[in-house]
């Protein structure tokens, strides 16, 4: 009797969470087909995927996802190692300083690095580039927490120095240790943080907004305030490539049991 | 690399300094791109135009209009967690109820992630064309009508006739509970699943009701991890600013618009002082990461094994 009422209350909140999930995606999607007065058509997705400034700020979001991630894979990769390998004790202080970007919302970011590098000695914002290394910076900085956790996990399922003490004694040196023995060890846990950076960057707003740079994020905010339809169908858009890196994700990581190497 | 090869991995304390070395690309990185920027804000506040020190920036306490903007963001991020929180708990619940079927856990479970990492413009824009003035859902409601007497129809369900408005506090914090929920469910989750099983069948042979089991076991267990999950929640509303920005146009003054605002033009009228706006959020959402990494820290002795 008392397992029943359980359950009932289970699938009460589950159903009703479920409406929550639903009901605004749903009235998104059937919205976006009402461009055309009377009949449900595509024609809204149509005309975003024909104006040529949403596929130029599509491919720039993407472009600076993939140099984030790659980025943010070259300078934390290696530190994680270096910390798993030579000095361990100092995992508790780095559990700390990765959450910082936490502790700084996007927009204060931005705000002090508008103040920083906006005026010498170290002026980037002058150029188109150095406003992208500074938006590429921005970017690595607030993708940290998911990045580091990512790798962190990664390394702790397996035996990393009993790996790198085999692989040199084989006579490998340090880069071979990290592209050959580790990385492919780690593929699983940096692809899911790659596809969350990835995600993360191309709905991202405020560093492309403020930073004036023509990013996927500042083309809708931009759209969004002339367009009835076209943002619903940028909005259900955006759900399917957010979609799609979660399901790589969860893809990816189905067979890692089975594919990490683990030395205990 | 032949040195590096032939070194032993190192034991004493006296090579521990030098090896720190190998983090220096990462503490430089962080040094120029996130600790310089921020503090070129903080001292900011703490100068006046011509760079002395003072505290007057922090009058913008005073400032009805700074105040009131940290009080808004305050009591959308106060509700929107709490509400977030417990509708975050009962769904967690659902998901690992004993008996609750494989598929609703791995839907919900799905659905949490994508809908957690689901935010800013495209959050606002879903929830414009569902609940706007012309969204779908508006113009469902609207749509019910009735013959009234004396041959007039009446529309009774339309909800901007009865005082809602999308694009206002009320539809902020609708929108944020899209995000907040969900990432109260993964947060709180595994604490969940941490709870024995044992606990509940000793409760029960010592007869005890399943209101007291919660009350007297499982919630006393499961207090740090709800009340740090929460705050969590209420940090991840208090930095935002995409979803308000694109769902009322920055006429909401959180926080976080009214820096934005700031940057873009100085609204203020002193940049110092806008300086000293940021440095509270700092603060503000520092206790908040603060509470959530002790209160996380308390859970895990429960969580593990």
């Amino acid at each position: 009797m008392k397992t029943q009422k359980k359950n009932t209350w289970a699938i009460f909140w589950a159903v009703l969470a479920m409406l929550y999930f639903f009901v605004p995606m749903l009235g998104t999607f059937i919205f976006s087909l009402r461009m055309k007065r009377g009949v449900l058509s595509f024609q809204a997705y149509q005309s975003v995927l024909a104006d040529s400034r949403f596929l130029e700020s599509f491919r720039y979001s993407a472009t600076m996802g993939i140099i984030t991630v790659l980025v943010s894979v070259l300078l934390l990769l290696p530190t994680v190692y270096w910390i798993y390998v030579k000095v361990p004790w100092m995992r508790p202080a780095m559990d700390i300083i990765t959450i910082l970007p936490f502790v700084v919302p996007v927009i204060v970011l931005v705000f002090g690095l508008i103040r920083t590098f906006g005026r010498p000695p170290f002026q980037l914002t002058l150029t188109t580039f150095g406003t992208d290394i500074l938006m590429t910076a921005g970017y690595v900085i607030i993708t940290m927490p998911y990045m580091y956790r990512a790798i962190d996990v990664g390394m702790r399922s397996m035996d990393v120095r009993t790996l790198t003490e085999a692989a040199q004694s084989l006579g490998s040196n340090w880069f071979q240790v990290l592209t050959q023995v580790i990385l492919p060890n780690l593929r699983i846990a940096v692809l899911s943080g790659a596809l969350i950076c990835f995600a993360t960057v191309m709905g991202e707003l405020i560093l492309a907004d403020f930073l004036v740079r023509p990013a996927l994020g500042s083309y809708m905010a931009g759209i969004g305030r002339s367009k009835a339809y076209e943002p619903a169908a940028l909005a259900i858009i955006s759900y399917g490539l957010t979609w799609v890196c979660l399901g790589l994700i969860q893809y990816f990581s189905r067979g890692s049991q089975e594919q990490q190497l683990t030395g205990r | 690399m032949k040195k590096t090869r032939n070194r032993k991995l190192p034991g004493n304390s006296q090579w521990q300094w030098k090896n720190l070395i190998g983090l220096l690309p990462f503490f430089l990185f962080i040094a120029f791109f996130l600790v310089m920027p921020s503090l070129t804000l903080f001292s900011g506040a703490f100068q006046d135009v011509d760079g002395h020190f003072t505290l007057a920036n922090f009058s913008f306490l005073q400032n009805t209009f700074a105040l009131k903007s940290y009080l808004t963001s305050v009591w959308v991020s106060l509700i929107t967690s709490v509400i977030g929180g417990v509708f975050g708990f009962f769904v967690a619940y659902a998901i690992t109820a004993e008996r609750a079927p494989r598929w609703m856990r791995n839907v919900l479970t799905t659905f949490s992630g994508l809908a957690a990492n689901f935010g800013g413009v495209p959050l606002a824009f879903a929830f414009i064309a569902t609940l706007g003035r012309t969204g779908f859902i508006t113009a469902l409601l609207k749509g019910i009508c009735f013959n009234g007497a004396g041959g007039t129809t009446i529309c009774p369900f339309n909800p901007y006739e009865h005082g809602f408005n999308l694009y206002s506090v009320t539809g902020l914090i609708l929108a944020y509970t899209y995000f907040q929920f969900p990432l109260m469910v993964l947060t709180i989750t595994p604490a969940l699943e941490g709870l024995k099983r044992e606990w509940s069948e000793a409760s029960a042979n010592l007869g005890s009701s399943s209101s007291q089991y919660w009350r007297y076991v499982a919630l006393p267990v499961l207090w740090p991890s709800l009340l740090g999950a929460t705050i969590l929640l209420f940090g991840n509303a208090f930095g935002a600013y995409a979803t308000a920005q694109a769902l009322t146009g920055g006429s909401i003054y959180l926080v976080t618009i009214m820096i934005g605002q700031q940057i873009r033009g100085d609204v203020l009228g002193n940049p110092n002082e806008g300086y000293a706006l940021a440095f509270g959020m700092v603060v503000i959402m520092s206790i908040t990461i603060f509470l959530y990494v002790m209160l996380q820290r308390k859970t895990t002795r429960w969580i593990k094994s």
